[in-house]
């Protein structure tokens, strides 16, 4: 197998826009096969770390670094899946070949890779149903399943249920677990605690763009050490 | 999905099959033709309709004809954008082939100016015989005069008019003489529309349906004879012209056949052109 | 009102009568203006699309000088492309001048910047909906532009028919550089010119409500033809 661009290393990150600075030396590392879920609330820069990481936003300060000679190119090695799920409008399998051909997965491999994805998220149903009619879940498993496709060393997911009735919610649970198993690393924000308890070996929790806190989920979710910390446990910070 | 497709691919037929044949008939209808840069009152007389398909017919050149102002017309032919200049300005004709653009000017036919005006008659010139006097008087009334205003071989006349009549009348532009910068047809429509006297040609007086309560108040003066001439551009200027071609359709013009077809044109059984290729000086 | 009625009763016969010379200058109409749209969109769609997604220097610029564009006067486009055509101008040689492809010509540089100003707006909302997706596919500039032309296909009809509408009633373009030549270049708007010079107004205005038939034909046709696909996309039961 070739070298993987994990682990992730992110050092002294920050971020300022219009004057105003939203990240301050944010640093952490991203094993391999970790699930990594980012707490803390609103306003915290939980969405904008992601993006950071992603590549979606240039850093004012500080750098992400991948490893190996894949490193150049470590956008094609990733995936994320946004609070509202951008569909483009075509069905649910078209939108998932559009992906593969963008990162230049030839044609025969695409229909296997597309069954394969709508079904490890359990969705394989909705195969030849137009993205844009899909309900708020469905569209949610889609954009999964789209990310599963790519086969993502890492996935981003930025407040996946969000918007998302329990049920619909703990469907994506299943499937986030599903890529997780496939081999994905996983780097995600949630407003749910029961969710980051569920899906959480690493919680780094942000308050006001400094990262406040960083360890296993156990140790947080147990005692988390900070005020701020416990005061967002306790419901006291929004 | 493979339905929508097939609408799409048949919507792309559809525009592709209005939008080709476009470019390919141009290819075909180009095989044989000259361009005749003209003047409005020839056209919108209506004897360029009965005049060419008679050319057509004998000589298999089709004749393609830009109507606009004489001063456009002769402007189009020195830039070489026509094969033969058809026009009722003599100077500027002369002029035209005294600067090499034509070797030779051939005078064609005549038609007539009228002075044409509300029946009210504000300036009191019905029936006046001489042209420039009763210009006097449009001028003294300030009944209001409609001017082609374009340089056309119309305007050019109705220019010496005024000269002749010793009024400057653009001093009173804006006021009661007004110029539409447009051709014949649009400034009878302005005269009809706001009861003012104009210059109009008879040919296209007599094809003219949007009268209102204008009427013909002078004619017949000799000064309103209107002389058409008719030239083929040269090779020397624009080596592209089809100077043969478009001698063919000079030499016609001025041909007894040509001459007779002139002649035979009516409108309610009057005749618009009146022949004089033989004519010397004309 | 004798008018307005004579009008009517003209335009009536005409569509009645299937006067061959009539239906020449319809065909004639039809093909210019829906060539010069065909070219306008291949050329002015991309542009709006790029224009909505690509951020450089001078966009801006470019942006203003678009909307400036659009309304530039029919006369002075034909005033240009007539010198440029003309025996004595720099593509003289073509020998294009008062033949239908320099009405095409002038009618694509009329409309073009309408298309692409139009197409800009709806690419733009568009953009802003797909930005982060498309980003995080890592898709590239040109299929970046691509995908939104296709998946926006339906709002950029609405600016196609902008620019079809702009080219079928304009006349100052076409009458300078096509000449209104009988059976040659006389489409129908300058055929209305025509026709009213002549004092013909009840003829002019027959034309002119045959145009305007036309218009709304191709405009109701473009407009169920994408609510059928819109519908057929949506594929709800």
């Amino acid at each position: 197998m070739t070298p993987a661009i994990l682990p992730l290393e992110v050092r002294d990150l920050g971020f300022s826009a219009g004057g105003k600075s939203l990240l301050r030396g944010l640093s952490f590392q991203a094993a391999p096969g970790r699930r990594i879920v980012l707490l803390g609330p609103n306003g915290a820069g939980k969405s904008l770390t992601l993006r950071l990481c992603h590549g979606l936003e240039r850093p004012s300060a500080g750098r992400i670094v991948w490893q190996g000679p894949r490193a150049a190119d470590a956008k094609l090695h990733q995936a994320m899946v946004f609070q509202r799920p951008i569909l483009l409008r075509r069905s649910a399998a078209a939108n998932i070949d559009y992906a593969l051909k963008v990162r230049g997965v030839p044609r025969g491999e695409r229909a296997p890779r597309i069954e394969a994805a709508l079904a490890q998220v359990g969705v394989a149903a909705l195969a030849d149903r137009p993205a844009r009619v899909l309900s708020g879940g469905e569209r949610q498993l889609l954009a999964l399943a789209r990310a599963a496709a790519l086969r993502p060393e890492i996935l981003f997911l930025d407040e996946p249920t969000a918007s998302l009735a329990p049920a619909a919610a703990r469907r994506v649970e299943q499937a986030v677990a599903a890529i997780h198993a496939a081999g994905a690393t996983i780097v995600m924000t949630t407003h749910d605690l029961g969710q980051a308890r569920r899906l959480a070996d690493e919680v780094l929790f942000l308050h006001d763009g400094n990262l406040v806190e960083h360890g296993s989920a156990t140790a947080f979710f147990a005692a988390p050490q900070s005020a701020e910390a416990r005061a967002y446990m306790k419901g006291e910070l929004l | 999905m493979r339905q929508r497709r097939i609408l799409l691919a048949a919507a792309t037929t559809l525009l592709a099959a209005l939008a080709l044949p476009a470019t390919l008939s141009m290819a075909s209808a180009a095989d044989r033709f000259i361009t005749v840069a003209s003047t409005t009152s020839t056209e919108q007389s209506g004897l360029f309709k009965h005049l060419l398909p008679i050319f057509e017919k004998k000589t298999g050149i089709e004749v393609r004809v830009v109507a606009v102002g004489t001063g456009q017309a002769i402007k189009l032919a020195e830039k070489g954008d026509a094969d033969v200049l058809f026009v009722h300005h003599k100077p500027s004709e002369e002029k035209f082939v005294a600067a090499g653009y034509a070797a030779k000017r051939l005078p064609v036919m005549y038609n007539d100016f009228v002075v044409v005006g509300p029946k009210s008659d504000p300036a009191k010139i019905k029936d006046m015989k001489d042209t420039a006097a009763a210009f006097k008087k449009v001028a003294a009334a300030k009944a209001p005069f409609a001017s082609r205003g374009d340089k056309s071989g119309t305007h050019l006349a109705e220019q010496a008019f005024w000269k002749a009549a010793g009024v400057d009348a653009t001093a009173a532009s804006g006021q009661w003489y007004r110029e539409t910068g447009s051709g014949m047809g649009p400034t009878l429509n302005t005269a009809a529309g706001m009861d003012a006297y104009a210059l109009a040609d008879r040919g296209t007086w007599l094809s003219f349906t949007n009268r209102k309560n204008l009427e013909i108040v002078v004619e017949g003066d000799p000064k309103l004879f209107n002389q058409y001439g008719v030239m083929a551009v040269s090779k020397a200027k624009h080596p592209h012209v089809k100077d043969k071609d478009g001698q063919a359709f000079v030499d016609w013009l001025v041909s007894p056949e040509g001459q007779k077809a002139i002649a035979d044109y009516k409108i309610n059984s009057q005749q618009l052109f009146f022949p004089n290729a033989r004519q010397a000086g004309a | 009102m004798d008018e307005i009625a004579a009008a009517f009763s003209a335009a009536l016969a005409m569509i009645l009568g299937g006067d061959p010379e009539l239906v020449q200058i319809v065909l004639l109409s039809l093909r210019v203006s829906l060539t010069a749209v065909v070219l306008a969109a291949i050329l002015g769609l991309p542009v709006g699309a790029a224009l909505a997604v690509f951020r450089f220097p001078g966009r801006r610029v470019l942006v203003v000088l678009l909307n400036a564009l659009m309304g530039l006067p029919p006369v002075v486009v034909g005033l240009v492309v007539y010198v440029t055509l003309s025996r004595s101008g720099p593509l003289g040689a073509l020998g294009w001048l008062f033949t239908p492809l320099a009405m095409i010509l002038a009618q694509t540089i009329l409309i073009t910047p309408l298309i692409a100003a139009v197409a800009r707006q709806s690419m733009a909302e568009l953009w802003a909906e797909y930005a982060d997706e498309l980003r995080s596919l890592g898709v590239g500039p040109w299929r970046t532009v691509a995908t939104l032309l296709w998946d926006g296909r339906f709002g950029l009809l609405t600016s196609v028919l902008a620019g079809f509408g702009r080219a079928a009633a304009e006349v100052g373009a076409v009458i300078m550089v096509g000449g209104n030549i009988a059976h040659v270049t006389r489409t129908m708007t300058t055929a209305i010119a025509l026709e009213t010079a002549k004092g013909e107004l009840a003829l002019a205005m027959g034309l002119g409500i045959l145009l305007m038939g036309i218009s709304l034909v191709i405009n109701a046709g473009a407009y169920l033809l994408g609510e059928f696909a819109r519908a057929r996309e949506a594929g709800a039961p």
